[in-house]
């Protein structure tokens, strides 16, 4: 069953248009994470489905039923802030009731869906409190408590962790992961941060400019972007990129990144798609991860390779990443943790190309 | 609401249906909203729809009572051309030039001077600054018993034996405008140095750090640096001391009622003395509105600048 | 060597504190020469000057100005203009507040189109000469059959203040985060419950602000009392200026200055007690 549905959805504002033509369909159960840069409209989408801001057009059913012009309070959302927006001057139970007192919900059942959020979550001793007596864990796990105290079927978080500390986002962040596995409520969540992205959802949105630019599960946004700035948005370091040219050779099929036959890496899996780029400017992307420094004893497998210079290792205990020279281009590299290559020298780096892609260097799509 | 924690993946129930409340619920909320515009709309209102109905009334010959006959710019011709308006704008150049530069002045000194790690500075500043709690009346009451000749300082200096001491500005037609300077500056410098001084106050301790290590001294530390770092305020303070300028009435009236003739007489004297004293309203309306055209002349430009300034970024609210 | 330099400091401080304590000097005399002669009898005032050391402290001038002293005729003391003034204070600070409150909240938290071309209206209010509003404010208060009366002057006060306290609390209300209305509108609370329940108990230091400085003009205010009052429902400002401006006897110098302090008692005493408020109040409305 879908539990939310968003068709044609555009905002604007003034003459600047925030949303261009947005379609998401959300299935019940989810965890739908947008990500994008800051200004790409993420945060304006999430509003629009709250009824926080309006649309200037297209329509958005929650659970089955359109809420155009429906006000937030009757659209059966929650919603958690960016700020916590935590009342000041109330407890952390009234914080927690005053969506039901709004709604004139009686004071016994108030206390009694009080007690088992604040059980949930761990927050009973924290009940009596006011918000500037809490840390910043606490103020997160109320402002999540006053969220599901309403129970509803779509519940809305605002780049929830953002406010915390490295430490804690990556607990909090477990804690939300574990929490939708225990309550199943659909959710849908923003956040600029990849990571955050990855380990969370279940399908991502990647948005940039006011569009959707890819709408996948988290291995497929990875592994096949839709463009280069999916690509580059996502993974950290980032896909390397690389202007190339597609020659081939019989059926075999390569990009070559430098001028002479010397630096063409042999595509494996050619397609038909590709076929048609022979002999034309692509960009050629390459995960970090897929470059590494053969050490002669894990790592022997027969595969292709490319001479390059190194110009800066980054240790940092658990991989050792390296900034090496192709070409023209720059290109980062992961390699095993111990592997040191003298910066300066040249080495051969051997390349993984079975989840290489392809891009049009025009409209950045993927070729393959 | 018992479901929240046995609800299992992918089995979410649907939304709960709007819940039927009639729209006569809705309201009370929609009254508040009304209520709330009004007094907004009122408040507007107020400003506009009164300085339009003076300008208007200023184009016509009233005298007692409003008569919507139109006279055009007559009486801007005959202010203009008056030479008590003259003096009064002459006065007023005099006296807010000195006033602005004085309280300016005093007030930056004292607050260089306190920003110094002083003792009893609370006593300090609520001593500065209390004549800012006073009304202008009883500034100008009490300054012209100081200032008046037979009976203030120059009375008291002949009464300690200088028989020959003069000190007799407030009687004398060209002396007497700096009488006003003088109760004024005693009113505002305060508001001036606490102003500077919390200016001072929100500076970066580590500029004086930077500063002490570039060996600058004192002086050239709050000329070169602390005084530029606060520069807004210092223009802030300016605008509000040269509006209070404009403005000031009060003070005038209670210290020499416009005197020696009309040596301290103000614009604002003048259209009340227009206004409400010969009952020629629609001559005192066209003082006030170019009153109105003296402010604007300084606000429009502040209100640019204020603009431009966060514009660009900088400055906080 | 060193000790010539830390004579040299010792100097310097020594400067520093001789100009702090002769401005301080300054700013006292003039309450002080009031304090002194409120206690002094008439002929010793007028037989020497104002400034003068009482020979002995009389209270009779405080008795007088309080009771008995004939302002423009009237022999009521300044007693019953200190209750006109009080009368007009209290309701116009209290009502122009919460207007104030109302608006700063409609404008800085419901940001509508135009929110901010009504906003820079208000303020403008702020700094428009009182010149400019005495002719529509005659015509207005004589067609309210108002005219001379402690509810004109509220009026006028309520109006005229709601410029000053919009400004106050929408600067106060712009610093509050966006995300707490909206979170309050997911929970369901109305335009008058989010004012009610979240806003309002966030207030307090911008309210005191606000009402100290709101009873503080009102009080001080002269122009609107002299012109729209007369006789016995003049505010204390209007009768101070009547009692000076009194030229059929002798100036009772004594009686004035007593009559001069109590009439500046109350904000006086707001300043001592509320001082830290006050200063808040400068620095918020200026540095804007």
């Amino acid at each position: 069953m879908s539990a939310l549905s968003v068709e044609g959805l555009r905002v604007r504002f003034g003459s600047v248009e925030v949303l261009k033509s947005v379609d998401l369909a959300i299935e019940s159960g989810e965890f739908i994470v947008l990500v994008g840069p800051s200004g790409c409209g993420k945060s304006t989408l999430l509003n629009v489905i709250a009824g926080l801001e309006q649309a200037t057009e297209g329509r958005i059913e929650i659970g089955g039923r359109e809420v155009t012009g429906v006000p937030p309070k009757d659209r059966d959302i929650a919603m958690v802030f960016q700020t916590y927006a935590l009342y000041p001057a109330m407890t952390v139970r009234g914080n927690i009731t005053f969506g039901m007192e709004c709604r004139g919900v009686a004071k016994a059942e108030q206390q009694a869906a009080v007690a088992r959020v604040a059980k949930l979550l761990q927050i009973e001793h924290l009940l009596d409190r006011r918000p500037a007596q809490l840390s910043g864990g606490q103020r997160q796990r109320v402002a999540m408590g006053r969220a599901l105290v309403r129970d509803p079927v779509l519940f809305l978080f605002d780049e929830p962790l953002s406010n915390l500390d490295a430490k804690l986002r990556v607990e909090m962040r477990m804690e939300i992961k574990r929490l939708h596995q225990r309550i199943g409520t659909t959710m849908v969540y923003v956040t600029h941060d990849q990571v955050e992205a990855m380990t969370l959802a279940t399908r991502i949105a990647v948005m940039n400019g006011g569009h959707i630019q890819q709408f996948a599960d988290p291995q497929t946004i990875y592994d096949e972007p839709a463009n280069l700035f999916v690509a580059r948005f996502m993974g950290s370091p980032p896909m390397n990129a690389l202007p190339a040219k597609l020659v081939a050779s019989g059926s075999e099929i390569a990009a070559m990144v430098g001028p002479d036959a010397a630096t063409a890496v042999p595509l494996p899996n050619a397609t038909a798609a590709m076929k048609g780029w022979v002999g034309r400017e692509v960009v050629l992307g390459i995960r970090p991860e897929c470059i590494t420094l053969p050490d002669g004893k894990q790592d022997t497998r027969p595969g292709p390779s490319l001479p390059a210079t190194v110009e800066m290792i980054e240790p940092t205990g658990a991989e050792t990443m390296a900034l090496i020279r192709v070409g023209q281009s720059e290109v980062m590299a992961r390699m095993r943790p111990d592997a040191r290559p003298a910066v300066g020298s040249t080495a051969s780096f051997a390349i993984d190309t079975a989840k290489a892609c392809l891009f049009d260097p025009k409209t950045e799509s993927r070729i393959a | 609401m018992s479901e929240t924690a046995i609800t299992m993946p992918g089995q979410a129930r649907p939304a709960r249906p709007v819940p039927r409340r009639s729209w006569l619920s809705e309201i009370p909320d929609l009254l508040t909203r009304i209520v709330a515009g009004v007094i907004a709309t009122a408040a507007v209102g107020y400003v506009v729809g009164f300085t339009l109905w003076t300008v208007l009334i200023s184009f016509t010959d009233s005298t007692l009572l409003p008569e919507y006959n139109f006279v055009g710019f007559k009486h801007y011709w005959q202010l203009l051309n008056s030479r008590i308006w003259q003096v009064a704008y002459l006065n007023l150049t005099i006296y807010g030039l000195g006033f602005i530069l004085g309280a300016t002045g005093v007030g930056l000194l004292l607050a260089i001077l306190i920003d110094q790690k002083i003792r009893g500075e609370n006593v300090l500043r609520t001593i500065y600054l209390y004549p800012m709690a006073l009304s202008f009346v009883v500034t100008g009451t009490v300054w012209a018993w100081l200032l008046n000749p037979t009976i203030g300082v120059e009375q008291f200096v002949r009464g300690l034996g200088w028989t020959q001491f003069k000190f007799g500005w407030l009687v004398d037609r060209d002396l007497a405008i700096y009488c006003v300077v003088i109760a004024a500056i005693w009113q505002a410098s305060g508001f001036a140095m606490a102003l500077f001084l919390a200016g001072l106050r929100s500076l970066d301790g580590d500029l004086y750090k930077a500063a002490a290590i570039d060996g600058a001294s004192p002086a050239r530390m709050y000329l070169r640096i602390m005084v530029p770092a606060i520069w807004p305020i210092v223009v802030s303070v300016l605008v509000i001391l040269l509006q209070t300028a404009i403005k000031t009435y009060d003070l005038v009236r209670a210290l020499t009622a416009g005197g020696p003739g009309i040596a301290t007489t103000l614009p604002t004297n003048v259209v009340y003395d227009y206004m409400f004293q010969r009952g020629l309203m629609g001559a005192g309306s066209a003082a006030a509105v170019m009153l109105l055209l003296s402010l604007l002349i300084v606000l429009l430009p502040y209100a640019i600048f204020q603009r431009l300034r966060r514009g660009k970024g900088g400055g906080h609210g | 060597m060193v000790e010539a330099r830390s004579l040299s400091a010792l100097g310097s401080r020594a400067l520093l504190y001789a100009i702090l304590i002769a401005f301080a000097a300054f700013y006292l005399t003039p309450l002080i020469v009031v304090i002194l002669n409120s206690f002094r009898s008439f002929q010793e005032i007028t037989q020497t000057s104002v400034l003068g050391f009482p020979q002995q402290f009389r209270f009779d001038n405080w008795a007088q100005a309080w009771g008995s002293y004939c302002i423009a005729g009237i022999c009521s003391g300044i007693k019953p203009y200190m209750w006109n003034s009080l009368m007009i204070a209290i309701p116009a600070t209290l009502i122009s507040t919460l207007l104030g409150a109302m608006n700063g909240y409609l404008l800085s938290l419901w940001r509508f189109k135009g929110a901010n071309l009504i906003f820079g209206i208000i303020t403008f209010g702020v700094f428009l000469p009182a010149q400019m509003k005495l002719v529509p404010w005659a015509i207005t208060l004589r067609n309210l059959d108002l005219s001379n009366t402690v509810t004109g002057l509220i009026l006028i006060h309520v109006v005229q203040g709601m410029s000053f306290t919009t400004l106050f609390c929408r600067n106060y209300y712009v610093n509050v985060p966006q995300d707490l209305i909206k979170a309050a509108k997911v929970d369901g609370a109305g335009f008058l419950q989010i004012f009610r329940r979240i806003i309002l108990p966030l207030s307090p230091p911008i309210l005191i602000v606000t009402v100290i400085w709101q009873f503080t003009g009102i009080w001080n205010e002269f122009l609107y009392g002299i012109t729209f009052s007369e006789g016995s429902a003049r505010p204390v400002t209007a009768a101070l200026m009547a009692l000076s401006a009194n030229i059929a006897q002798a100036r009772e110098y004594g009686i004035e200055s007593a009559s001069v302090l109590i009439a500046a008692l109350p904000t006086l005493l707001v300043y001592l007690f509320g001082g830290k408020y006050f200063v808040r109040g400068l620095t918020a409305g200026a540095v804007k």
